[in-house]
Order: C-alpha cells, then sequence, then structure tokens
C-alpha cells in the first residue's frame, strides 16, 4: 500500500543530504577573514536603516492576500476531486459546482468591491 | 466506471504487456536497487538540467543581446555553470551579525529539498527495459499525483520567506514578504488551470493524464487553461518580468541579498529546479508528456515506445525553458500592483469561468449526445451567460473609466481657473495642528505651551516638535 512513497522518502533523503552537506561545506572550504563591515547587513553601501528585522515586529500588508489565498486555496481542493469524477456526477454535480463556484464568487465579488484586491 | 476499470487492472497485475500505458497499479512493485537507479537518476537528471538552464541562459540572453556569452570554460563554455558552482563552494561565508542563525541556516535547505521532491511523480516515459525489469521511466506515481508537485512548490515558499526574515535586513525581509504573496496569488490560478485537465483525465495520477493525451494534447482543446498555466508558472517561478521578489534595481537581490557562498549557491539552484519542474508539469499536463510530437507516430511507430520518450519530453522541457529564457531577454518587469491585479482579477475569474463551460459542456454532452443540433444547443447555453456577464463587465467598467476620466478632466479645468498654475501656499498660511499633538496637548502640559509657542511662526517647526515630543524611535522617512 505504502510501496509507491518510498521513492519519495529516499528521493528526500538524497536531497536532503545533498542540501544539508552543501550548507555545510562551505564554512570548511571558505576562507574566514574577519571585518566588522563585512557582517553589517546590506544596503547598498548606504548607513543601513535602524529598522531590523529580527526580533522586532513588523507590520504584514499582505495578510489580506494570505486570507484570501486560504479562502480560494480551499476551494480548489474541492474543485479537484469533482473534476476527477465530474463524469460520474452528472447533472447533479454540475448543479452543485454552480452552487460552490457561485457562493465563493459573492465573497470574491464582495472582497473586490470593498477594495481588498487593490495594491499600492 | 473507474471502479471497473481499477478492479481489472488489478486483477492483472502481474501480467504487464511491455508496451501497455502505465496504470497507477504498475507502481510500487519496483525492487530497490531499481528504485535507487531511479532516485539517484532524477537527482543527476535535475542537477544537470540546472547546470544546462544556467548556460543556457546566459548564452540565450547574450545572443538577444547582441552578445556571445560565456564561452572560454570547457568547449564553447558549456562547463561555466559547474565552475561558478565550484568557485562558490570556496568562498567566504558571511552571516550578518542581526542575522537568526539556525533559520538563516534552515532556508536554503528548506527550499531546495521539495524543489527535488517535485520530480519524484514526473513522468519521463513508459515502461521501458531496464536490466531486463519491465519498469516505468517514472520514480513514482500516486492517485494524487499531481498534488505532490503542488505541495512541494507550495513548500518552496516557505524557504523564501525565512530566508528573508532571518536575513535582518531589510531587502531581504520585502523581498521575502513579495514574494510569498506572489507565490500565494500566482498558486491560485495554478491550480484552477488544471482543474480542466483533471476532467479531461478524470484522474490526477501524472502517468494517467500522459496516458489520456495519446491522441490529442490537452494544450489543445483547454488552451485558456494552458495559457493561464503558462503565465501563472512565470510568476510562481519568480523569474521575469515577474521577478518583482528579487528586483535588483529596487531590493537589490530580494531574499538573498544577504546570501553568500554555497547558500545562495543552493538558492540559484532551487529557483532553476523549479523553472524545470514547472516546465516538466506544463510538458505532462498539457503538452503531452513524454508523446512524441504530432504527425510523428504515424510515420514511424517506434516513437513512443523504449527510451525514445525519454528525449521528447526532454526536448519539450527545454522548450519551455527557452520560453522562460526568451521572455526574460525580452520583457521589462511589470509594476507590483499591475502584476497583483492581473492575477487576482483577470486570471482567476476567467480560470473559474473557463472550468464552469468546459464541465457544462461535457456534462450535458454525456446526457444529450454529441450531434450537431445538441452541440449547438450546448454552445448556446454556455456562451449566452458568458457573453451577457462580458456585456455587463463592460457596461460596467466603460461607466467607471467615464466617471475617472470627468473627474480628472474636472480637476484639471479647477487647476486652469486658478490664477497660478503651480501651487503656492497662501499668504496667511496656518498650519492645522497635528491631531497627535492636540491629543499630546490634553494630556500634558508641557506640550501645551509648545503649540501655544508655534502656529504663527516658521510652520517647519510642526514637524519637528511633532517627531520630538512624541518620541519617534525612527527616523522621519
Amino acid at each position: 500500500m505504502l510501496a509507491p512513497y518510498l521513492p519519495i522518502v529516499i528521493l528526500f533523503a538524497l536531497a536532503l543530504g545533498f542540501a544539508v552537506f552543501s550548507a555545510v561545506i562551505a564554512t570548511v572550504t571558505g576562507p574566514k577573514r574577519y571585518n566588522k563591515a563585512k557582517l553589517d547587513f546590506y544596503e547598498c553601501g548606504i548607513e543601513p536603516t535602524p529598522m531590523s528585522s529580527g526580533p522586532n515586529r513588523f507590520p504584514i500588508k499582505y495578510f489580506l492576500t494570505a486570507m484570501l489565498f486560504i479562502v480560494f486555496d480551499i476551494e480548489i481542493i474541492f474543485l479537484y476531486p469533482y473534476a476527477v469524477a465530474n463524469r460520474v456526477l452528472g447533472i447533479f454535480g454540475l448543479v452543485e459546482i454552480f452552487f460552490f463556484i457561485g457562493t465563493v464568487f459573492i465573497a470574491y465579488a464582495y472582497v473586490w468591491r470593498r477594495g481588498g484586491l487593490d495594491w499600492d | 466506471m473507474f471502479d471497473a476499470t481499477s478492479l481489472v487492472d488489478s486483477s492483472n497485475l502481474l501480467a504487464l504487456p511491455a508496451d501497455s500505458n502505465a496504470t497507477l497499479n504498475t507502481f510500487g512493485h519496483d525492487p530497490i536497487w531499481i528504485v535507487l537507479i531511479k532516485v539517484l537518476g532524477v537527482f543527476v537528471f535535475l542537477v544537470v538540467m540546472t547546470l544546462f538552464s544556467i548556460v543556457f541562459e546566459r548564452k540565450v540572453v547574450g545572443r538577444m543581446q547582441n552578445r556571445i556569452g560565456p564561452n572560454r570554460t570547457g568547449p564553447w563554455g558549456i562547463l561555466q555553470s559547474l565552475a561558478d558552482g565550484v568557485k562558490l563552494a570556496f568562498k567566504e561565508e558571511i552571516i550578518p551579525v542581526l542575522a537568526d542563525k539556525p533559520v538563516y541556516w534552515i532556508a536554503p535547505i528548506v527550499s531546495v529539498v521539495p524543489a527535488f521532491l517535485a520530480f519524484s511523480v514526473v513522468p519521463f516515459g513508459p515502461q521501458v527495459s531496464m536490466f531486463g525489469h519491465h519498469t516505468n521511466l517514472q520514480l513514482t506515481d500516486l492517485p494524487v499525483g499531481v498534488l505532490v508537485i503542488f505541495a512541494c512548490s507550495s513548500l518552496g515558499v516557505y524557504g523564501i520567506v525565512l530566508s528573508g526574515w532571518a536575513s535582518g535586513s531589510t531587502y531581504p525581509l520585502l523581498g521575502g514578504l513579495r514574494s510569498a504573496a506572489q507565490m500565494i496569488s500566482y498558486e491560485v490560478a495554478m491550480g484552477l488551470s488544471m482543474v480542466a485537465v483533471f476532467m479531461f483525465a478524470g484522474s490526477m495520477s501524472t502517468s494517467e493524464i500522459v496516458g489520456a493525451q495519446n491522441h490529442l494534447w490537452n494544450g489543445i482543446p483547454l488552451f485558456v487553461s494552458f495559457i493561464i498555466y503558462a503565465i501563472s508558472m512565470v510568476g510562481e517561478t519568480n523569474r521575469a518580468p515577474f521577478d518583482l521578489p528579487e528586483a535588483e534595481s529596487e531590493l537589490v537581490g530580494g531574499f538573498h541579498t544577504e546570501y553568500s557562498s554555497m547558500k545562495f549557491a543552493l538558492f540559484f539552484l532551487a529557483e532553476y529546479i523549479n523553472m524545470v519542474t514547472v516546465s516538466a508539469l506544463a510538458t505532462t499536463l498539457f503538452l503531452g508528456g513524454w508523446h512524441a510530437p504530432f504527425g510523428l507516430v504515424s510515420l514511424w511507430s517506434g516513437a513512443n515506445s523504449g527510451w525514445w520518450p525519454f528525449l521528447w519530453f526532454t526536448a519539450k522541457v527545454v522548450i519551455l525553458i527557452f520560453g522562460f529564457v526568451w521572455l526574460r531577454g525580452t520583457l521589462p518587469r511589470m509594476r507590483y500592483d499591475q502584476f497583483m491585479h492581473f492575477g487576482w482579477k483577470v486570471l482567476i475569474p476567467v480560470n473559474l469561468v473557463w472550468i464552469l463551460a468546459i464541465t457544462t459542456v461535457r456534462v450535458l454532452r454525456d446526457q444529450w449526445g454529441s450531434g450537431t443540433s445538441q452541440t449547438i444547443k450546448i454552445m448556446a447555453i454556455v456562451l449566452a451567460p458568458i457573453l451577457i456577464g462580458l456585456a455587463i463587465y463592460t457596461a460596467v467598467d466603460l461607466r467607471r473609466v467615464n466617471r475617472l476620466e470627468a473627474e480628472t478632466a474636472a480637476e484639471e479645468e479647477a487647476e486652469a481657473a486658478r490664477p497660478f498654475t503651480f501651487p503656492i501656499p497662501p499668504i496667511d498660511l496656518k498650519v492645522p495642528a497635528s491631531p497627535r499633538l492636540v491629543n499630546a496637548a490634553v494630556t500634558t502640559p508641557a506640550v501645551t505651551a509648545g503649540v501655544g509657542g508655534r502656529g504663527f511662526t516658521e510652520p517647519p517647526a510642526a514637524d519637528g516638535s511633532d517627531s520630538s515630543s512624541t518620541n519617534g524611535g525612527r527616523p522621519n522617512g
């Protein structure tokens, strides 16, 4: 039953091994010459802005995009099984899918009208 | 219908005809050494394709710009990317002081591993004989094959966001966030464009989708899906003209600005593997997978058997990669809002309408038959609402455009009617008190004096006293 998944696991192990090896190898082979300016973060050579992302919080403007993505991703996930079985479901499935996409479309139209899809 | 076929397949599981199309049940029976060979094969294929695409891209872009491109390393410069990779391994690794070390280390790994994994279900060819063993030229296949690819390409977003955040620097952070927003936006369009393919194939397994394109490539009847997929695959891989996350002119390098040495190479590798993956997926879903190009089978019946399909598959992928390079050599970068507009306001609604149209046609044709009169009836049923919808949309849009134009015209007129053609402040300028200052004045008496003293003097003083009294930790920008 799980046999088809075995190659994926093996490929995962190989890819992970390769990635970890590559990430580690450079610290061994590369030179290390300390220079304070090098360790500063890069802002085209000008004095970096004191804002740092590290421990500070920052506003995410794309929050709404992420929420919309979740709505549509779920829609997609429901569309896939229908797509695979659409021959079998026939007229019933057709009517249902119209209702389903219609429902999501209302939400979509609402978001559009409220300016959720405007970027600047 | 589907149950019946799967039952038949499972009953003669072991008696596989050598030239049959792959079905799901033929997977998962390889001995372990064949699995290992295939895994290694996929790995090597991806690495070689990456090395090839980098040189290929530089060569082609060079030619497009009347240059020669790299030509020093190896014959015709084909070893250039290998040399670059080796060079990067011997470069110093610089980790900025503010970086979040563990996440900084993990991010390139997170971004490269799913890129490799996505290729595990891509079919390279039909059944071949490998050291006397019949096996599919495909690592594995699952009932949810395409979803595996989809999941892996989504996981790649984590690597990019984490790298942007962990660098502790401004440009990578902006690049990472942009990239995340862009990738999830275009993932929706990409996911929707596949729905029609699943309808045609009646399956989500990659080998069955390829098998269903025996006679006609999906890209022809489903051209709308194909176009949408082709656009969103460029957006999904952050390539020009949608390369906003690493827009050199604004964000230096985007999410990998602070990465150097091999970690940078890993991001590079992931980007090119993703390019190969989406091209391979486009080939699988829309361009007939490993099937020989049109007409070739009628001339030469052996074109779809043995190891030849691997050649067709690779050729199609390389052609699509050439498309990527061509886009990069030709088009300027899009503006961010236009790009997001296009994804959310054009691709998604068109996609949804297209899905509904396709499914209506298919279901009604199953019910009514496919005679001429029925076809006309079905077409009328499908096209009428679309045309009405388009007409309404056009009318609304026209009204909006007219209104905007009228507004701008009115503004311009008002501007022209003024005695001076450039804006000048009125003579008795009184700067309105900042709301923050007013609030502060209610609570602290010290600032009230400041407000009282202001007002009649220099207007710019408002800005100065404002930022000092509210103690803005950040500089004005």
